[in-house]
């Protein structure tokens, strides 16, 4: 183990959470006109900017339309300024394009693709300032960002990363704790009905610990679709106040 | 140079948070009663009707749909769009309008140049980009829709076709309100096309020469300063109206116009004098209905 103790004695993790507390979600949607749908979304210090256009016809190559389905485009990045230290990232490193594919597979699972056929939905996702969880951060706030699209969903996508520490599952980890070698899990969830859209892990895991530790994930996950759901209702709610429906 | 600053402001909490039921939420169960019938916006999950977009319930009978708050533009025939040329294919353009899918304006519902009732020959299909080519503004209505949801364009009509100069604003399709007519020679100096799809086309008002060329004439002659004065304080008035999500039809354009002259054109777009000028069109178009 690390010289950091991630869980003390009593309980408490390094930032003096419990080991299933959250860190605080904020997120406002409709942040900018131009696009279809966008959101901001902030879990603790990782704050991250989603935006969505489309469906829209397939631009680039017409190659990759189906005849059935809507193709989700979705690219993630980070700010060069997002990291302690800075460093400038260009377009499609490694890292960057196999987080876009995770994304994309994710919303694959939530979207109503089949409604559109033979058009493009694109999510535009960046990190602006990091501090572990971005897979999660960055799930969030897209989901947020299509529903402001008026984009059919089957339901909210929620993600959670969850460490393992001293036999006790650490709900969603901050920097300190994902780089202390934990070993974690990231988990986006269809909360109402439970399934997984998606499972990631990395790391080495007793096969004992699993089942304990993806139950504590869902249960994160089921944690941030209330916050979500709080603040699609408020959105709504001030919208229609405004067009005195 | 003046530099306007102002201090962020607080975001007033809503005046009601009433739970209203008529909203919903993805994955919302709106009813478990089998005898309704799925409508836009919703889904069957384990026999309940579930809401698919965030927004309103919409009821007609024993159909059901949530209409959401924002979405592209949903084409019904009949509807006056302003749209823009993005490819040249054979026989048919492919236009640019909001939707789903690009629309498609065929060469046989164009009017072209020299009457009406003439064939189309291989010619005309050669010179398809002479008439209209990429980057190219038009006006047309929507003939049909096909089964995937694209849109078919006509501009048999002489007051459809080409745009010439003026001003396009990109709003929300919702914000506009049907009616019988969307194109406006408004009294005070310039003209509106307000497309169903959300573009909003402003120009100068034209003079009666130009009916002619089928609708493919473009005047190049240099718009007066003072018509461009009143194109741009119409465009600011648009985005101040659509900026508090209010119905964009020519009253209350005009109303909104109105109630701006008190101000300079580039000042309309401050948000205290948009919130002004929105609320003198609102009590204005309240004095009229009453």
């Amino acid at each position: 183990m690390a010289g950091l103790e991630l869980l003390s004695d009593q309980g408490y993790r390094l930032d003096g959470r419990k080991a299933a507390e959250l860190r605080k979600v904020q997120a406002r949607m409709g942040v900018f006109a131009q696009a279809d749908g966008s959101a901001y979304l902030e879990q603790g210090n990782t704050k991250a900017l989603a935006v969505v256009y489309g469906p829209h016809e397939m631009r680039g190559s017409r190659s990759r339309a189906l005849h059935d389905r809507a193709v989700i485009n979705c690219q993630y990045s980070m700010a060069t300024f997002s990291t302690a230290e800075r460093k400038r990232r260009p377009h499609g490193d490694r890292k960057s394009t196999e987080m876009s594919l995770h994304l994309k597979q994710t919303f694959e699972a939530a979207v109503m693709t089949q409604l559109f056929p033979r058009s493009q939905i694109d999510i535009y996702v960046k990190i602006l300032q990091s501090d572990g969880g971005n897979y999660s951060v960055c799930v969030n706030a897209a989901t947020l960002a299509v529903i402001n699209a008026g984009i059919p969903m089957r339901d909210y996508v929620c993600a959670c990363t969850v460490g393992f520490v001293d036999e006790t599952p650490l709900a969603d980890l901050c920097y300190a704790e994902e780089s202390g070698g934990v070993s974690s899990l990231a988990l986006a969830l269809l909360p109402r009905g439970g399934q997984i859209a998606l499972l990631q892990m990395d790391a080495r895991l007793h096969q004992d610990h699993l089942e304990s530790l993806i139950e504590a994930a869902m249960t994160a996950c089921k944690g941030v679709s209330k916050v979500l759901d709080e603040v699609v209702r408020q959105h709504l709610q001030e919208a229609s106040v405004l067009t005195r429906e | 140079m003046a530099v306007d600053m102002r201090l962020p402001t607080v975001k007033s909490p809503p005046v009601s948070v009433l739970d209203r039921k008529d909203l919903v939420v993805p994955g919302d169960v709106i009813t478990s009663d089998t005898g309704f019938m799925r409508g836009h916006g919703t889904y069957v999950d384990e026999d309940k009707l579930t809401a698919s977009v965030a927004g309103k319930v919409q009821r007609v009978d024993k159909l059901i749909c949530v209409r959401p708050l924002k979405t592209r533009f949903n084409g019904e025939v009949g509807d006056v769009v302003v749209g823009r040329i993005t490819e040249v294919q054979q026989k048919r353009w492919k236009v640019e309008t909001n939707s789903r899918l690009d629309s498609v304006l065929l060469l046989s519902s164009v009017n072209l140049p020299g009457g009406e009732l003439r064939r189309r020959s291989a010619e005309d299909e050669l010179t398809m980009r002479e008439y209209l080519h990429e980057g190219d503004l038009i006006s047309a209505e929507v003939q049909s829709v096909f089964s995937d949801g694209a849109l078919s364009l006509h501009t048999r009509s002489l007051k459809y076709g080409k745009l010439g100069q003026g001003v396009l604003v990109q709003l929300s399709p919702s914000l506009i309100k049907r009616q019988k007519t969307h194109f406006h020679n408004l009294p005070c100096g310039a003209s509106i096309i307000l497309g169903n799809n959300g573009f909003v086309w402003l120009y100068p008002t034209p003079g009666q020469q130009e009916e002619e060329a089928g609708g493919f004439y473009t005047s190049l002659e240099p718009v007066s300063l003072s018509d461009r004065e009143v194109i741009s304080r119409l465009r600011n008035c648009l985005l101040a109206l659509a900026a508090h999500k209010m119905l964009l039809y020519d009253t209350s354009v005009l109303y909104c116009y109105e109630s701006s002259l008190q101000h300079q054109v580039k000042d309309v777009l401050k948000p205290e004098v948009m919130e002004e000028i929105v609320m003198l069109t609102q009590q204005k178009l309240l004095e009229q209905e009453s």
